[in-house]
């Protein structure tokens, strides 16, 4: 069977029914399955009492669960050697983004050889829906994704990140690198 | 005659039975938690704590109090403002009413004074608490009925048509144990004691070994049909029809919140305890330890002291143990900030270590601080502590069971829990009586 007719619905009305078995007398008895049940809920019961490491769950915040390298979290904005940021406000990012989030003020910048750079460069992280379009627009380089996903803050206006925290967060220092994170 | 010593030494019963009853609910909430966690492979709750001290985890429950305290007291418009108020704690009454009639050991006799492990002696015990438990279905339709909700009111119905239904059942499974333990030397009587004395005897199988006489082993029917009346008398899975959550919201309580929803969780759960107390006392020898009944315990009242005393030492060893490896072990301690551990994990050690220390002490008493004989008023206290020790045993077992099932068996549908009580218990619930009479002049 090939891929098209395998994933075919039924036309609706007459698709077949799951053949539905009888059951047998001891299943109709109901307590024989009934005490197999328990069996089954005991025993995960005494192996997870005695084995709580091996549980699946992980204990965030003690524990992290490792992301793929091209997760996207927390956007960063990259700098060159000098330390000026990469961006050069052309507004690629601002324009692509679906959920209308970033806010760009260019100004005229100091160097001769490059005409913009962001004033100001504002993502509200609370409309950002992560998809990373931004990335993708950037013709420089500038903005990239992090592996960051743990960002939880007190107020609304916290979400507002700005040139700084874009760019010289703390948390960058150990932040892996997210989206894009091969192409140099 | 009772005097007004008598009448304190009862209020002071009932207070302690009735306390003893409502505190276990957080424990219970902490099993069903936990328990539930374990058997689906996830952790359960395990982080809040108070300065550091989680307790396993059952200082959850203490946050879960502090939430509902703290919600709103909602009323919906147009319900039924008394009613509304005073249902939970039509549901409450009952279900701590009915443990004052349980009895927790045999009466001892010190001097002149009889003293009952009963907070209540009431006589035709088993009438009363079937009488009160059943009044318990009213608080259901009051507050389901007064919310002014659908899905209340459905619950409601359902609620009183599945134990007007189970109740029939549960009292006829019951009459078998009457037939064969209502009559005790020579005296008739409802009295849970006397049930539970009648169960003290031995029956021999075939000469080969003997097993206790307890309701079990003699009405083997009868216990199924009594446990699975009281899943459904205390809304439990698989019955809980009333609060059936897939199809009901939340049953007769969808418009409760704060602290009336905890009161409704409270008698749920002291009714759990209730009916676990009613089967160990009706089918599993309610205090007797198996094989011992009480003239036995008390006549060899030094040697049941040391194996207490032992059990004791060696539970306190094994409790030190444990405690020292949660201590110690850093995942035990996740959700503590470190500030926090410096402070108290030293008294955590301590207590560990004194926990251990006193279980060797217990053991070595066993060994040689036992009397190697007993005042009569001295091996009547060490029987009932057995005692004790033994129904506080069976009980938390049925406790256990009834988180147990919840986790295992889904749900009935409603029709089903219908037919399973109607054509199913109630044939075999008189089938199981007319067995028992047969037998009975049988032999
Ligand atoms: S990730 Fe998507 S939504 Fe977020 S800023 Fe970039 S383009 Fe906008
Ligand atoms: S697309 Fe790149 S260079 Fe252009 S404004 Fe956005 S971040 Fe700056």
């Amino acid at each position: 069977m090939d891929h098209q007719t395998a994933h075919k619905l039924e036309p609706e009305g007459d698709a077949p029914r799951r053949p539905v078995r009888e059951l047998t007398a001891g299943e109709a008895v109901y307590l024989v399955e009934a005490f197999k049940g328990l069996g089954v809920t005991f025993r995960h019961f005494i192996k997870n009492l005695f084995n709580r490491r091996e549980l699946p769950t992980v204990s965030y915040p003690e524990e992290k669960r490792d992301y793929g390298e091209r997760f996207r979290g927390r956007h960063v904005l990259n700098l060159r050697e000098d330390g000026t940021t990469k961006c050069v406000a052309c507004m690629m990012c601002a324009t692509i983004c679906p959920a209308r989030c970033i806010e760009i003020v260019a100004e005229e910048s100091p160097t001769p050889a490059i005409e913009k750079r962001p004033k100001s460069f504002v993502i509200d992280g609370l409309r950002c829906v992560m998809c990373g379009f931004c990335v993708d627009a950037c013709p420089c380089d500038a903005i990239y994704m992090t592996g960051e996903y743990d960002f939880a803050e007190y107020a609304r206006e916290d979400f507002l990140w700005d040139l700084t925290h874009l760019t010289r967060r703390p948390s960058l220092a150990d932040a892996p690198r997210g989206y894009r994170p091969r192409i140099e | 005659m009772m005097d007004g010593i008598d009448y304190l030494l009862m209020a002071i019963k009932v207070v302690v039975v009735v306390m003893a009853f409502v505190s276990l609910v957080p424990v219970l909430v902490w099993l069903e938690r936990r328990a539930s966690a374990l058997m689906q492979d996830r952790l359960g709750p395990n982080r809040t704590h108070v300065f550091g001290f989680k307790a396993f985890g059952i200082i959850q429950a203490v946050a879960d109090v502090a939430k509902l305290l703290l919600k709103e007291d909602f009323v919906p418009a147009k319900a039924d403002r008394l009613l509304y108020a005073i249902g939970p704690f039509m549901v409450l009454v009952p279900a701590v009413v009915v443990p004052i009639a349980i009895p927790f050991a045999d009466s001892i006799r010190l001097g002149a004074r009889e003293f009952s492990f009963q907070a209540a002696n009431v006589d035709g015990g088993l009438l009363f608490v079937f009488a009160i438990a059943s009044l318990g279905v009213y608080g259901l339709i009051l507050s389901g009925w007064s919310s002014n909700n659908k899905f209340s009111m459905l619950g409601a119905m359902r609620s009183s048509a599945q134990m007007v239904s189970y109740e029939i059942s549960m009292g006829l499974a019951v009459v078998g144990v009457l037939m064969l333990f209502g009559t005790y030397q020579g005296v008739s009587s409802f009295e849970l004691n006397h049930l539970i004395r009648a169960q003290g005897e031995t029956i021999s199988i075939f000469g080969l070994f003997t097993l206790p006489k307890w309701g079990v082993f003699v009405q083997p029917l009868g216990f199924l049909l009594f446990l699975a009346a009281s899943y459904a008398e205390t809304n439990r899975l698989p019955f809980d029809m009333p609060e059936d959550e897939s199809a009901l919201v939340a049953g007769y309580h969808t418009e409760y919140g704060g602290m009336k929803f905890a009161v409704f969780f409270m008698s749920e759960y002291v009714a759990m305890v209730t009916a676990s107390c009613l089967v160990v006392a009706l089918f599993f020898g309610g205090w007797q330890v198996p094989w011992a009944p009480t003239d036995v315990l008390r006549a060899n009242a030094p040697l049941v002291a040391r194996i207490l005393l032992a059990g004791a030492g060696v539970a306190a060893v094994g409790t030190g143990l444990l405690f020292w490896h949660l201590v110690t072990n850093e995942i035990y301690a996740y959700g503590i900030s470190p500030a926090i551990r410096r402070m108290t994990d030293p008294i955590k050690k301590i207590g560990s270590i004194g926990i251990g220390l006193a279980g060797l002490a217990m053991l070595a008493a066993a060994a040689f601080a036992v009397p190697t004989s007993m005042s009569a008023q001295a091996g009547q206290i060490v029987a009932a502590i057995a005692q004790l020790g033994a129904f506080v045993m069976k009980l938390g077992f049925f406790l256990f069971l009834y988180i147990w099932v919840r986790w295992t068996l889904p749900r009935f549908r409603y029709d089903q829990v219908m037919r399973l009580g109607w054509k199913v218990m109630l044939p075999l619930a008189l089938v199981n009586i007319l067995v028992t009479g047969f037998v009975g002049l049988a032999f």
